[in-house]
C-alpha cells in the first residue's frame, strides 16, 4: 500500500518561501521534511508527517521545473508554463542566484572548469554548504561568466539586465566573473582572513578604475581596435604602470619621496617610527607590484603580494587603521609634489585602487 | 460555402535546439485546414523566428468551420532528411463563429508535442469572414452560444428555456485500429488528437442545430464526455440545455457577486412544497425497464441492476401508472440494428462525414421526433435558477445500468449506445413521475468503463418548475398544477413536497414547514443542484463525503456484469446510509450538489458521493444519532455503547458549534403536524439490522426529537461508527463544499487559486477485506483533504469550493482520485450577514419600475412586473397573490429563520387542475408574443438601463466592503504586468470581486501526453505534474488569445493515466473545458486593460496562495 503518484498544481504555481530556501540549500526531500517538521509546521497547522511530505515532493518537483527557466531569468517572465505573479518571479530568480559565502571564498578566482567541478565535493565537505547546493552555486557563476564574457559594455549592467538580479547580487557577481577571469589567487593561506565581501570590493575597485571600460566613453573604443569591456584589466594601462618604478630605481626620488612623507607625519602617529624605517621597503612593495603587472602570473597574485609587501609588514608593526590611511594619503599625495615624476595620473590611478583596497583589507 | 477562414502566422519564441551542430533550429509552419495546406518560408538559424506570414486563406463551408480546429504544425527544416516535427497547436475556430463571441484569434500559443510536451510558443493571429446563409437546410449551426457554466450566464437573462438536447457520435478509436502497430506513437496520440477534436466539433454542431430547430440560441450546461471504451470504439457525447437567451446590455449586467446579484430579490409564486424523505429511496434505484431495446442486450440479465432489496414497492407501481412509456425506442432501434454494413478503414474524414450524413439523414426522416424528444425528457443540466424557476425540488433520482460493451459495428451507426441512454433517460423520468415531479433538475451522465463492462449511470434531482419559463410542452403539466394553488416565499417554497400527501411515494416523515408554516416539508432533502440562492439557511455549510470500496470476484462478460449489477444496489444503499449519518452528525438536514460516483476496476467497485451538508432553515432539525446495541444486558457491551453514544453526542455538539447551527428553538405546537410513529420511521438503516425492542427503552435522544437510530449488531456496525467518527474537520479558518459557493459566507474577497490535484494509490496484494479497502480508501481521501489545507493555508480564512473528486480504477490494485476545486477567500468579519442585500434588492426593483415593458419572462419577478401582467390577462391573476408576496418577503429575508406568519393573506382559491394547463398555455403565448417586443424595445430602453446601473453600483460603492477590496487590489500595484496576459480559473461561475462582461465562447480540449523516458522525467508524479502544468498553460493561452482574462466553470472531465515502469513508459489523456470569459473588477464600468487589471487582483490572490 503506496501512494504511488501524488500531484498538485495550481492555476497561480504555489511556491513556499521555506522550502525553496531549503531545496537551493540541497536538502534531499527527506532532509526537508525534518527540518520543516522541527519548525513546528505540524503543531501550527494540525498536520500530519504525510502531508509535509507530499507538499515537500510537489514542491521540489515545481522548482525542478522551473528550474531550467531559472537558467535565462528573462524567459520566466514570458514563458507560458507557470503562472507566477511578477515579484515572486523576482523571488525566485533573486534566491536562485544567492550564493553562500563559504563556498564562493573557495571557488573565487579559480578557473570555472570542469577540473574545479570536480573539486565540489571537498568544497562541499569543508563549508558545509551541501554538494547540490554547491553545484547550483558553481554553474551559476558559470552561466553568468558564458554570458557577460561575449558581451561589451559595462559588467554589472550586463548582469542585471541578462539575469534581472538585484543591484548588489549583480555587482557581486561581477566580482566573482572578474576574479574568474583574471584568476587572481585567494586561497593562499595568508589570504585565508579576508572575506568575500572584502574581495568583491576590491573587485569593484578594480572593475570601476583599471579596465577599459573605466575610461571614458564606449564610442571612443568603438573607433579604437580595443574592445570595450570591464572583464580583462587595461593592458596599456598595466604597461604604463611600468614607468612608476622610476619612483624606486631613482635614488634621488626615492629619498626625496621619503623625506615628504615624513615631514607630513611626524607627530602625528605612533607608529612613526616604523613608518620611517619602513618607507623604501614598502615603497618597492607597492611600486615592485605595478611594476609586475603586465605579468598575468603576477596580475593573479596581486592580493598575496599586497597582503605580504605591504599589509603583512604593516600590521608586525602594529599600525592601526588610521595609521594606515594617514600613511597612504600621503603617501599617494606627495608623489604629486615630486618634480622629475612625471606620471601623475598613472599614479593617481594605481595608487586609487590600491589605497582603497589595502583599507578594506587590513584588518584581522 | 459561407464562411472565409485567415490565418497568419507572426513569430515564434523559444524554440527547442533541432540542430545539434549550430545549437538553433531552422523553423517553419505548415497550416492546415480540413484538406488545404499553406507553409510558411523557412526562417534560418533561429530559436525565436519571425516569420510574418501572408495571411492564408481558407474558403469553407461553416459545416467545417464548426468541425474542423485550425492545425498548426511548427517543422525544422532539413535539407538531406525528412524535416522534423517540433510539435503543433490545434486552435478551435468555433469561438470566431458567434458574433457575440471573440472577433480574433490572436496571442502566442504553446506549441505542444505529444511526447516532448511544450516546446516553445508560436505567435498566430487567425480571423473568419462569415457570409450570411439563410438556406433552410443548412447542415451547420453557426451562431448557438455554448455555456459550460450550468446556470444562467452572467450578463444574458433567458428568454426561454427550452430543455434537452444530447447527442452522441461515435467512431474507431485509432489507437486500436491496424495500422497503429506500424506508425509512431506521436502519430497514433496525434490522430487521436485530431479525431476527438473533429468529433467533438462534430456533436456541437449537431446539437446546435437541435437547438435552432427548438427554437433557442444558446445551450447552457453543456456537457461533453467521452467514453474510450477501447476495442470497441470511442464515444463522445454531449447534454446540455437549449435557452433563448437575451443579452442585457453591459450597464445593466447583474454584477457576478452571487449572492449579491440583484435578481435575488424575489418573488414570485413560488409555490409549495417538495420533498423526500431521506431514507428512502433517493436513489431509486435504477433498473432499466423491462421494455429494453432489442438489441443483443437485451436478453442478458446483467444489462439491469435488481431492484435493490429496500427499495420502496409504492414508487414502482405509481411510476407504471403514470409514465407515459411508449416512446420513440422502438422506430430508432429499428435503424440502428439494421445497420447499413460497409464500413471499411477508409480516411478519416470520409468516415466522419459518411456518419455526419447518415446521422442527419436519419434527422431528417423525424425532424419531427426531434420536437417529441426534447418534451420526452424534460431534464435540465442547469444546476442554479433565475428566481422563481424551481418551485418544488423533490430529492435526488438516480438510474444506473450495467452493460457489456461490444465493437462498434458500424461507426454511422450510433444506436446502441443511444438506446442505452434513451432506456436510463425513461428510467430517470419516471423517477421523477414517482415523486410527483414533472422535471429533473441538475441532470448530469457518466459512464465508468472497465474492460467490456461499463456502467452508465445518470442522476437529477427531480423538481417542480414554474412554467413561464418553459416552451410549450416541454414540461407535463397537467397532473401537477395543484402545485401552483398557493405561493410560497422563495426561502423555503422549494423544499415543500411536490407529492401528494396522501399518496406518497414512500415512506417519509413530513412536517409543516418551520419557515412559512403552512406547507409540508420532509425531514431531509437531498438535491444535486446548488443551494438556491435565496434559500434560508442557518449557520455554515460543509462538504460531506461517504466512501465505499467493495472487493468482487475477477469475471469476465456476462458473469461480470451480473456481478457488478448485482453489487450496485448495496453499495448505493450503504453509500447513502453513510451520507445520512454524517448529516445527523453535523446536525443539518439536506445535501445539495449531490454527486455519486461509482467507478468499477477488475476486482472491485468504489463509490463515492460528494455534496454539501447544509441546515435549511425550512426544514425540521436533526434528531441526533442514538446508537443501540443488539444484545441488552451484556454489561460490557452496554459500557461500550455508552462511551460511543458519548462520543457521538459531543461530536454532534462539536459539530454544531463549528458549523453555527443554532436553529431558533420552536415550541412544540408550533409544530402541529402529523408526524408518522417515531420508531416505524427511525428503524434503522444498517442493512444487517434487525429490529429489537429494546430501543424504545433507550432514550439518549435530544428533547422530542426524533433521534436517528444506529443499530450496533456487528463488528461492521462497529467500524462504520468509527469511520463516521474519524472524518476529521478542516482546520480553524477552512471551510469546504462541492458546490458552487459555501452556504453561510457571503463576503468573498478576490483571492482565488483554482489547482488540480490526482492521486494514485497501489493496495498491496494481501488479501484485503472489505473494511480494509473501505479504511483506505477514506483516508486517501480525508488525507487529500489534508494537504489541500495544507497547501493553501496562508489564504486562511478561505473556502474549497466546488470540490469535485473523481475516483477510478486505473488497473487492478490502484486506486485514482482525482480533485479539481478552487479555494476562495472570504472576510471573515461578516460572514453573518448577506452584505448589502436589501440595498441591492431595492436597485433592482427601481430598474424594473422604471422599464417600460413587463418583464416577466426576466429573471425575477416583482411587484411591478406581476402588476403588468395582471393587465394583460385575466387568467395570469392566478398568480398574483404569490407576487404580492414579496414585498413581505423582502422583510422575511432579513429575518430568516424567525417563523413568519403574517404574510399569509390571500390563498388562492382551489384550482381545477385540467383547465389550468389551458390557462398557462393561452399564458405562455401572449408571453412570447412580448418577448418579441421586448427584444425589439431593448434598444431604446439601454440608455436608461444603463443610467440605472450605474446609481446601482454607486451604491455598491458606497458600501463599505467594495473600498476595501479595491484598497487591497491599489496596493499590489506596485508590480509590474509582465509580457503574459494573467488568466484566472475557476469551477465556478462567477470570479469574486469581478464582473463578467463578456462570455468569449467555450474551451473544450483535449490532450495526449506520452512518454519513453518515465525515470528521466521525474516518475510518474513528475509526468503528471508537467503535464497539467502544460494543459493549464494551453487553456491560458487559448483564453488571452480570445482576448479573454479568464475560464470559469472549468473542469476536467478526464484524466487517464496508464503507466508501464518497466518500459519506462506511460501515457495520459486530459479532457478540460469551461467557459472563456472577460471580466472586470466590479467596480470598473469598462475592461481595464486586462493584464494589468488581473494582475493585481492575482498578486493579492496569490500572495495568499504561495508563501
Amino acid at each position: 500500500m503506496a501512494v504511488e503518484l501524488d500531484v498538485f498544481v495550481g492555476n497561480t504555481t504555489i511556491m513556499d518561501e521555506e522550502v525553496y530556501q531549503l531545496w537551493l540549500d540541497g536538502y534531499t526531500v527527506n532532509d526537508a521534511v525534518k527540518v520543516r517538521m522541527e519548525g513546528g509546521v505540524l503543531e501550527e497547522c494540525e498536520t500530519s508527517a504525510d502531508v509535509l511530505l507530499s507538499d515537500t515532493m510537489d514542491q521540489y518537483r515545481t522548482f525542478q521545473m522551473c528550474e531550467r527557466l531559472l537558467h535565462s531569468p528573462a524567459k520566466l517572465a514570458n514563458q507560458l508554463l507557470f503562472q507566477i505573479p511578477p515579484h515572486r518571479q523576482a523571488i525566485l530568480i533573486e534566491r536562485y542566484y544567492a550564493f553562500d559565502d563559504a563556498f564562493v571564498r573557495e571557488v573565487l578566482g579559480k578557473k570555472l572548469s570542469k577540473g574545479t567541478k570536480k573539486d565540489l565535493d571537498d568544497i562541499s565537505a569543508k563549508t558545509t554548504v551541501t554538494l547540490k547546493s554547491c553545484r547550483r552555486q558553481f554553474d551559476n557563476f558559470k552561466r553568468v561568466l558564458k554570458v557577460v564574457e561575449e558581451l561589451k559594455g559595462p559588467l554589472v549592467e550586463n548582469i542585471r539586465q541578462h539575469f534581472l538580479l538585484s543591484d548588489k547580487l549583480a555587482r557581486d557577481y561581477a566580482a566573482i566573473v572578474f576574479f574568474a577571469n583574471n584568476r587572481f589567487e585567494t586561497g593562499k593561506r595568508k589570504l585565508q582572513y579576508l572575506t568575500f565581501q572584502d574581495f568583491a570590493f576590491c573587485a569593484g575597485q578594480l572593475i570601476n578604475n583599471w579596465t577599459v571600460g573605466a575610461v571614458g566613453e564606449p564610442v571612443d573604443h568603438q573607433r579604437s581596435s580595443r574592445v570595450y569591456m570591464d572583464v580583462d584589466l587595461d593592458k596599456e594601462f598595466l604597461q604604463e604602470l611600468k614607468e612608476l618604478k622610476i619612483l624606486i630605481t631613482d635614488k634621488d626620488l626615492l629619498d626625496q619621496h621619503k623625506s615628504l612623507v615624513c615631514t607630513a607625519l611626524r607627530g602625528k602617529t605612533k607608529a612613526f617610527n616604523e613608518m620611517e624605517a619602513n618607507f623604501k621597503n614598502l615603497s618597492r612593495g607597492l611600486v615592485n607590484i605595478a611594476a609586475k603587472l603586465t605579468n598575468t602570473k603576477d596580475v593573479r597574485d596581486f592580493f598575496i603580494d599586497l597582503v605580504e609587501k605591504f599589509i603583512e609588514p604593516c600590521r608586525s608593526d602594529r599600525w592601526t587603521a588610521a595609521d594606515m590611511r594617514l600613511y597612504l594619503t600621503h603617501y599617494t599625495n606627495s608623489a604629486h609634489i615630486l618634480d622629475t615624476f612625471k606620471h601623475q595620473v598613472v599614479w593617481d590611478r594605481y595608487m586609487g585602487v590600491i589605497k582603497s583596497c589595502i583599507f578594506k583589507m587590513y584588518h584581522d | 460555402m459561407p464562411g472565409k477562414l485567415k490565418a497568419k502566422i507572426v513569430a515564434g519564441r523559444h524554440l527547442p535546439v533541432m540542430d545539434r551542430a549550430s545549437d538553433l533550429t531552422d523553423a517553419f509552419v505548415e497550416v492546415k485546414f480540413g484538406n488545404t495546406t499553406f507553409k510558411t518560408d523557412v526562417y534560418h538559424k533561429s530559436l525565436n523566428p519571425q516569420w510574418n506570414s501572408e495571411w492564408f486563406k481558407f474558403e469553407v463551408d461553416d459545416e467545417d468551420l464548426q468541425d474542423e480546429p485550425l492545425q498548426i504544425t511548427v517543422l525544422d527544416h532539413d535539407t538531406y532528411s525528412a524535416n522534423d516535427a517540433i510539435g503543433k497547436v490545434y486552435i478551435d475556430i468555433d469561438p470566431l463563429l458567434c458574433s457575440e463571441a471573440a472577433s480574433v484569434i490572436s496571442g502566442w500559443f504553446p506549441i505542444y508535442d505529444t511526447i516532448h510536451g511544450i516546446r516553445g510558443e508560436i505567435n498566430v493571429l487567425v480571423k473568419v469572414e462569415l457570409f450570411n446563409d439563410l438556406n433552410r437546410f443548412r447542415q451547420s449551426s453557426c451562431g448557438v452560444k455554448f455555456f459550460c457554466t450550468t446556470s444562467i450566464p452572467r450578463c444574458y437573462r433567458a428568454a426561454m428555456v427550452h430543455g434537452f438536447v444530447e447527442e452522441l457520435v461515435v467512431n474507431e478509436d485509432p489507437e486500436y485500429q491496424w495500422i497503429d502497430r506500424i506508425r509512431t506513437p506521436r502519430a497514433s496520440n496525434e490522430a487521436r488528437q485530431r479525431l476527438i477534436s473533429l468529433m467533438s466539433g462534430e456533436l456541437q454542431r449537431k446539437i446546435g442545430l437541435k437547438v435552432l430547430e427548438m427554437g433557442g440560441n444558446a445551450v447552457v450546461g453543456y456537457l461533453q464526455c467521452f467514453d474510450l471504451e477501447g476495442e470497441s470504439g470511442l464515444v463522445v457525447r454531449a447534454i446540455g440545455t437549449a435557452c433563448t437567451l437575451d443579452k442585457l446590455s453591459s450597464g445593466s449586467a447583474p454584477s457576478t457577486n452571487t449572492h449579491i446579484h440583484p435578481n435575488t430579490a424575489p418573488a414570485s409564486n413560488a409555490c409549495n412544497s417538495p420533498s423526500k424523505d431521506g431514507k428512502e429511496p433517493v436513489f431509486g434505484e435504477d433498473l432499466p425497464s423491462s421494455s429494453g431495446p432489442p438489441t443483443p442486450f437485451r436478453a442478458l440479465p446483467t444489462s439491469s441492476s435488481s431492484p435493490p432489496p429496500f427499495s420502496p414497492s409504492k414508487p414502482c407501481s405509481r411510476q407504471s401508472s403514470s409514465s407515459d412509456t411508449d416512446l420513440s425506442l422502438t422506430p430508432k432501434t429499428g435503424m440502428g440494428s439494421g445497420g447499413s454494413a460497409g464500413k471499411d478503414a477508409g480516411p478519416l474524414k470520409t468516415l466522419l462525414r459518411q456518419q455526419t450524413q447518415t446521422a442527419l439523414e436519419q434527422r431528417g426522416a423525424s425532424s419531427s421526433g426531434l420536437l417529441l424528444n426534447a418534451r420526452e425528457f424534460p431534464f435540465f443540466t442547469l444546476t442554479s435558477f433565475p428566481p422563481g424557476f424551481l418551485v418544488h425540488a423533490g430529492g435526488v433520482v438516480s438510474a444506473r445500468s450495467v452493460k457489456l460493451l461490444d465493437r462498434i459495428h458500424n461507426p454511422d451507426e450510433p444506436e446502441t449506445r443511444d438506446a442505452w441512454w434513451e432506456e436510463i433517460r425513461q428510467e430517470i423520468k419516471s423517477h421523477a413521475k414517482a415523486l410527483g415531479c414533472h422535471a429533473v433538475v441538475g441532470y448530469s451522465e457518466s459512464t465508468s468503463i472497465c474492460e467490456e463492462v461499463c456502467i452508465l449511470s445518470a442522476s437529477g434531482t427531480a423538481a417542480i418548475l414554474n412554467p413561464r419559463y418553459m416552451r410549450e410542452g416541454c414540461l407535463d403539466i397537467g397532473s401537477t398544477d395543484h402545485r401552483f394553488e398557493e405561493p410560497s416565499p422563495p426561502s423555503c417554497g422549494f423544499c415543500h413536497i411536490p407529492y401528494d400527501e396522501l399518496n406518497m411515494p414512500f415512506p417519509a416523515q413530513l412536517t409543516y414547514c418551520y419557515h412559512c408554516r403552512r406547507q409540508k416539508v420532509p425531514d431531509v432533502l437531498f438535491t444535486t443542484i446548488d443551494l438556491p440562492p435565496e434559500a434560508a439557511v442557518t449557520g455554515k455549510g460543509c462538504l460531506i463525503q461517504a466512501r465505499l470500496c467493495r472487493l468482487k470476484k475477477k469475471a469476465q462478460g456476462e458473469v461480470n456484469a451480473t456481478a457488478i449489477s448485482n453489487l450496485l444496489p448495496f453499495m448505493e444503499y450503504e453509500l447513502h446510509t453513510q451520507l445520512m449519518n454524517k448529516l445527523k452528525l453535523r446536525s443539518m438536514n439536506a445535501l445539495f450538489g449531490l454527486r455519486i460516483q461509482i467507478s468499477v476496476g477488475e476486482n472491485m467497485l468504489l463509490g463515492l458521493a460528494s455534496a454539501t451538508g447544509v441546515y435549511l432553515t425550512a426544514l425540521p432539525a436533526s434528531g441526533g444519532i442514538q446508537i443501540a446495541g443488539k444484545t441488552p444486558g451484556d454489561l460490557s457491551n452496554e459500557h461500550h455503547i455508552l462511551t460511543i453514544q458519548k462520543r457521538i453526542n459531543d461530536t454532534i455538539a462539536k459539530n454544531k458549534e463549528l458549523y453555527q447551527i443554532n436553529p431558533p428553538e420552536l415550541t412544540e405546537e408550533a409544530v402541529g403536524s402529523p408526524i408518522p410513529e417515531p420508531r416505524q420511521r427511525s428503524r434503522l438503516f444498517r442493512s444487517h439490522s434487525e429490529s429489537s425492542d429494546e430501543l424504545s427503552e433507550l432514550d439518549l435522544s435530544h428533547g422530542k426529537k426524533d433521534a436517528f437510530v444506529l443499530e450496533i449488531d456487528d463488528t461492521d456496525a462497529v467500524e462504520d461508527i468509527h469511520s463516521l467518527l474519524t472524518d476529521t474537520p478542516p482546520p480553524t479558518g477552512f471551510y469546504s463544499c462541492n458546490t458552487e459557493i459555501m452556504p453561510g459566507i457571503y463576503n468573498w474577497t478576490s483571492g482565488v487559486q483554482m489547482f488540480t490535484s490526482v492521486r494514485v494509490f497501489r493496495l498491496s496484494n494481501a488479501n484485503l477485506t472489505n473494511q480494509g479497502l473501505n479504511k483506505i480508501f477514506t483516508d486517501l481521501c480525508e488525507n487529500l483533504l489534508k494537504s489541500f489545507y495544507f497547501k493553501l493555508r496562508s489564504m486562511i480564512p478561505c473556502c474549497l469550493c466546488h470540490l469535485n473528486v473523481t475516483v477510478a480504477v486505473p488497473e487492478e490494485e490502484l486506486i485514482q482520485v482525482a480533485v479539481t476545486a478552487v479555494a476562495m477567500t472570504f472576510d471573515k468579519d461578516q460572514t453573518q450577514e448577506k452584505p448589502a442585500e436589501k440595498v441591492i434588492q431595492k436597485g433592482s426593483g427601481e430598474i424594473e419600475e422604471q422599464l417600460q415593458f413587463p418583464l416577466e419572462l426576466c429573471a425575477d419577478s416583482s411587484s411591478t412586473s406581476t402588476q403588468q401582467s395582471s393587465k394583460i390577462s385575466g387568467t395570469v391573476s392566478l398568480l398574483t397573490p404569490a407576487a404580492k408576496l414579496c414585498h413581505n418577503q423582502l422583510v422575511m429575508v432579513r429575518s430568516a429563520g424567525v417563523p413568519e406568519t403574517s404574510n399569509v393573506s390571500s390563498r388562492a382559491a382551489s384550482v381545477d387542475y385540467g383547465s389550468f394547463a389551458d390557462r398557462c398555455s393561452t399564458w405562455l403565448e401572449l408571453l412570447r408574443l412580448k418577448a418579441h417586443t421586448i427584444r425589439r424595445g431593448s434598444v431604446k430602453t439601454s440608455r436608461r438601463t444603463q443610467s440605472l446601473a450605474h446609481s446601482v453600483s454607486s451604491l455598491e460603492r458606497g458600501s463599505p466592503l467594495p473600498e476595501g477590496r479595491s484598497r487591497s487590489l491599489r496596493s499590489n500595484r506596485s508590480f509590474g504586468g509582465s509580457s503574459v496576459t494573467v488568466v484566472k480559473m475557476t469551477p465556478l461561475s462567477f470570479l469574486p470581486g469581478t464582473r463578467i462582461i463578456k462570455y468569449l465562447g467555450i474551451i473544450n480540449m483535449f490532450f495526449i501526453r506520452e512518454t519513453t523516458s518515465l525515470r528521466e522525467e521525474g516518475g510518474v508524479s513528475g509526468f503528471l505534474h508537467s503535464f497539467i502544468a502544460e494543459v493549464f498553460a494551453m487553456v491560458r493561452a487559448h483564453v488571452a488569445a480570445l482576448g479573454g482574462n479568464a475560464v470559469v466553470s472549468y473542469s476536467m472531465k478526464e484524466c487517464v493515466l496508464m503507466e508501464n515502469p518497466n518500459k519506462n513508459q506511460a501515457q495520459c489523456l486530459i479532457n478540460v473545458s469551461g467557459d472563456a470569459v472577460i471580466c472586470v473588477r466590479e467596480t470598473d464600468q469598462e475592461p481595464v486593460s486586462s493584464s494589468t487589471n488581473i494582475g493585481q487582483s492575482c498578486s493579492s490572490g496569490t500572495d495568499g496562495g504561495a508563501t
